[in-house]
């Protein structure tokens, strides 16, 4: 299980439903906050930040496998996206908004490692020691 | 339908080819997952830059909306990745502290918005080159 090429099926299959989870979960807020701020980017990005920290503490630590391929880099590897970050950071500079950039690019930086650190300490709390 | 397919197949590709991509930058280069990481979204931006500035308006590549999904929403979306470069801030977090790590996942999105900004440059000079062809010159 531990050679790139086994995994690749389950990792296909992961990444395919994170895209679309991101696509849909994406639309939604962006429809929802309804501003010309990526919000919707951000959203996926943190929430996919805690759901990694957590799935990190909780996939027993015996290295790539099926279950490491198709959850942590398939399927939140296939919902978060650093590229369409990028582009709708470099669309908000393009269009004369240097301080909505910043923001974009802090709130990602600090929001996404913070949700990450508190997806794995809620983790570990709940695994009985 | 079609959409969902399109989008659906984009990412497929697209994480496979970071899988192999990460697999052949940290087995046979050497490099180390970070850097393997970094490249990986780098090349992501900067494609997503390039596709954009063609595709977009005013770009001289005429796709519908299907295509232009299935590329920047799936194949680029699932190249790259802030879900594994999250935890490798926190894996330098916990080894090294909060401010190093912060620091370095600040300038990995710099360098990641400049790779993007580089695509597009580069977009907007073919499109010079190369007006598209039902719409007058300006």
């Amino acid at each position: 299980m531990n050679d790139p090429w086994t995994q690749l099926p389950w990792l296909a299959l992961g990444s395919a439903l994170g895209g679309l989870a991101r696509f849909h979960a994406g639309g939604w807020i962006t429809r929802l906050t309804g501003s010309g701020f990526p919000w919707g980017t951000l959203a996926v990005n943190v929430s996919g930040g805690l759901a990694a920290g957590m799935a990190w503490a909780l996939l027993p630590d015996t290295g790539p496998g099926a279950l490491e391929a198709l959850l942590l880099s398939g399927l939140l590897g296939g919902y978060t996206t650093v590229s369409s970050f990028s582009l709708q950071t470099l669309t908000l500079l393009r269009q004369g908004h240097p301080i909505q950039a910043l923001a974009n690019l802090t709130a990602s930086a600090l929001l996404c490692l913070g949700a990450a650190a508190l997806g794995y300490w809620l983790a570990v709390q709940g695994i009985p020691a | 339908m079609r959409l969902h397919l399109a989008i659906a197949a984009g990412t497929a590709l697209g994480g496979t080819l970071r899988h192999l991509t990460d697999a052949l930058a940290t087995g046979p280069l050497g490099l180390s997952p970070q850097a393997a990481t970094l490249g990986i979204n780098l090349l992501g931006s900067l494609l997503i830059g390039l596709f954009a500035g063609l595709a977009g308006p005013g770009g001289c590549l005429r796709v519908g909306t299907t295509l232009y999904q299935a590329v920047v929403t799936g194949l680029l979306g699932g190249l790259t990745t802030f879900s594994l470069l999250s935890l490798q801030s926190l894996a330098g977090a916990l080894e090294t502290g909060p401010l190093p790590a912060l620091a370095g996942l600040l300038l990995h999105l710099l360098a990641a918005v400049a790779a993007a900004a580089l695509g597009h440059a580069t977009a907007t000079r073919v499109n010079r080159l190369r007006p598209p062809h039902h719409q007058p010159p300006d």
